[in-house]
């Protein structure tokens, strides 16, 4: 692959009469499965925010392919450094949308105890998804630290970290190849090339021919590939992978994608995205070619893409169902975890506020348990 | 014990540690085969290998945001910032990842790590080597922040920060680096963080101080605390030093204005006016950046803490 050529099995070795993706049927069918619970849980958490049960989400609609993608090709034991549109990642390894939707509603199950705006997942297990800050770019070099602590250990680990076209020009992007580079750290950095980050289109966010081609100048090989192709991210992750594995360093993937929506759910991206442009990526609808492809093969009847994304609707809703009926973080929740032990200071402010809160009658179930 | 110099015993502090634990690292800009700008990781290259004390990019956004993937991932950073003045690229790192990833996950991930970083005026290093940046960061919840002011507790705090599960920045006096010395005990031991150590007992003034002693030989009788660490704060040693002699003077080098000397002032003003005979008064650095030539006039030396001190004993 090189930087220029858009590298796209779909749309090549895949025609071939007797293709073979090296890949059984049950993976194939559930990486496509999990393309469409993505597609689920966005679609309801729309709804939950336009209803004003939630009170923002990050769609993913077109960027599906590419996130399940480069989950596919790593193991469990794999860290994942995400940017808030990656949660397909997550799910893809398992981790259960119930514990997903704790996070969209903030309550006292949620892994960030409701002190995180929607969408800043954070898990351990069964995957290190790494919690997601809002600052841009800033998870790159610590996706290279980690990647240094699995070298220096002697783990065949990989680290990577996830990131939009945007965040190309963020400090921590520049830094985190930079010392990537150098130290021949196990990492891959995926650039998710979305068109826009939030308004400003990809064209004007550099003067580079590129994203690809800004690896060479931290030494750091560089590949673009179709990013609306599962089995083309899948494979440039598996052999950036495999380079990392066995010490060969990191590597700079650009997948070429298209955000089929607004950067959030405050976002109305008619005012900046022209209609003919969402007309021609519609056509590449990632699931939809990863659907073709597999009835084509056999591997899907064509009867079977409506039932799974009914089923994927109705797992999403019982989890949102699930996650509405949790009771909210309990008032300790404010002051704890601020350090491994509550100091006197913070301390001492969290009994002031639980006794004025106790004194004015809003003390809610779960405050009783303040354990300061 | 051994008698050794400041910085002799940030050496020694990290030698210790590295010695101990094979998860320690030290890291930083000229920190490996020239042992840093101030000689204070002088040697450790040599004795743990490039794999355990190291140089890197010229970077401090990088150099703390790899370190915190890696005490993400199980390892102890003690990364070094040249001169604090050129901390602040690092700053969103610091501010908004080192200091929140507890918090933010619910202690999933966490950051304990150790940024040291020379800091404070005395050398004519002029704007931007010579600032006091402890505001900045005491300002941020999750942070702890330490400055020692003597050998013993500079290894006993920086063992003591190493081993703490939170961030911690751990701000080096460098104008002490080598203008004090002290016993210092071999190996391992440590000095409790969010604890201050009297000076000096005395009953007419309380001189809070983040450095070093000083002498106030006017026939007044004067109390110092070296508060060792700014974040958490012992606070109750300040209000009890405040209550003993009813008045109080800080001094910081930093500028004034929203500073910790204010700080200081404020908690006294809260839990112990009732005590007070005089206003708390602060000797800071002036609320203009840092001069070189004049940086005499700058510091709150002697002079100007003694000046204060009379004021506030004959208030």
């Amino acid at each position: 692959m090189t930087i220029t050529d858009l590298s796209s099995i779909l749309d090549g070795p895949a025609q071939a009469e007797g293709f073979d993706p090296g890949i059984s049927d049950e993976e194939l069918l559930h990486c496509y499965r999990t393309m469409q619970l993505v597609r689920a849980f966005d679609d309801i958490c729309l709804k939950l925010q336009r209803s004003g049960r939630i009170g923002f989400s990050i769609p993913n609609k077109g960027i599906e392919a590419t996130q399940v993608g480069a989950a596919s090709a790593l193991r469990k034991d794999d860290w994942f450094f995400p940017s808030y549109r990656d949660f397909g990642m997550a799910m893809y390894h398992g981790v259960d949308p119930t514990d997903m939707m704790h996070n969209m509603f903030g309550n006292s199950l949620d892994t960030a105890r409701g002190r995180q705006m929607p969408v800043h997942f954070s898990f351990t297990d069964p995957i290190h998804f790494v919690s997601i800050s809002s600052p841009l770019g800033t998870h790159v070099p610590q996706a290279v630290g980690a990647a240094y602590a699995m070298k220096l250990r002697g783990e065949d680990k990989v680290a990577l970290a996830s990131f939009g076209d945007g965040s190309t020009s963020t400090l921590g992007f520049h830094s985190g190849m930079s010392f990537a580079g150098v130290w021949k750290a196990p990492v891959i950095f995926l650039c998710q090339n979305n068109g826009y980050a939030i308004s400003m289109p990809s064209h004007e966010q550099t003067a580079s021919s590129s994203y690809a081609i800004k690896g060479k100048a931290y030494g750091v090989p560089g590949v673009r590939v179709d990013g609306n192709d599962l089995l083309s991210v899948r494979a440039a992750v598996a052999e950036a992978a495999e380079r990392a594995r066995a010490g060969e360093g990191p590597t700079l993937i650009e997948a070429v994608t298209f955000r089929m929506g607004g950067h959030s759910t405050s976002d109305d991206p008619s005012a900046y995205v022209p209609d003919s442009e969402f007309a021609e990526w519609r056509d590449k609808d990632p699931i939809d070619r990863f659907e073709r492809f597999l009835i084509q093969r056999g591997t899907l009847d064509v009867a079977e893409p409506e039932l799974i994304y009914a089923d994927c609707l109705a797992q999403v809703d019982a989890a949102s169902k699930a996650a509405q009926a949790t009771a909210p973080p309990a008032l300790e929740t404010i002051f704890s975890d601020v350090y491994a032990e509550i100091p006197d200071h913070i301390r001492s402010q969290g009994q002031a506020a639980f006794e004025l809160a106790g004194r004015l009658g809003e003390a809610a179930a779960g405050d009783g348990a303040f354990p300061l | 014990m051994a008698n050794m110099t400041l910085i002799g015993a940030v050496n020694d502090a990290l030698k210790t540690a590295l010695r101990e634990d094979p998860s320690v690292l030290v890291f930083g800009e000229d920190v490996g085969k020239k042992g840093g700008v101030f000689l204070a990781t002088d040697g450790l290259q040599a004795e743990f290998g490039a794999d355990r004390c190291f140089d890197t990019p010229l970077s401090e956004d990088g150099i703390i945001g790899t370190a915190i993937g890696m005490a993400m991932n199980g390892l102890k950073p003690v990364a070094e910032i040249q001169f604090q003045d050129f901390i602040f690229p690092a700053f969103d790192q610091i501010v908004s990842e080192a200091a929140k990833l507890r918090y933010r996950s619910g202690g999933q991930y966490t950051a304990p790590m150790v940024i040291r970083t020379p800091y404070g005026g005395g050398i004519r290093g002029g704007l931007y080597h010579s600032q006091s940046g402890e505001a900045y960061f005491c300002h941020t919840p999750g942070m702890k922040v330490v400055i020692p002011s003597t050998p013993y507790d500079a290894k006993g705090l920086l063992l003591a920060a190493i081993a703490d599960p939170d961030p911690v920045l751990f701000m080096e006096p460098k104008a002490l680096y080598r203008a004090v010395k002290g016993e210092v005990p071999e190996g391992h031991y440590t000095v409790e963080l969010s604890t201050t150590r009297n000076v000096r007992e005395g009953d007419d003034v309380t001189v809070v101080e983040k450095a070093a002693d000083m002498a106030a030989e006017k026939g007044i009788s004067v109390h110092v605390v070296d508060l060792r660490t700014l974040l958490p704060l012992d606070e109750s040693a300040v209000v009890e030093a405040a209550k003993k002699t009813g008045r109080v003077v800080t001094v910081t080098e930093a500028p004034r204005f929203c500073g910790y000397a204010g700080e200081i002032s404020a908690i006294v003003a809260e839990r112990a006016i009732e005590y007070m005979e005089a206003p708390v008064v602060r000797v800071t650095g002036f609320d203009t950046p840092f001069p070189n030539t004049l940086e005499h006039h700058y510091l709150p030396d002697a002079r100007r803490v003694i000046d204060a001190i009379e004021k506030v004993a004959n208030f």
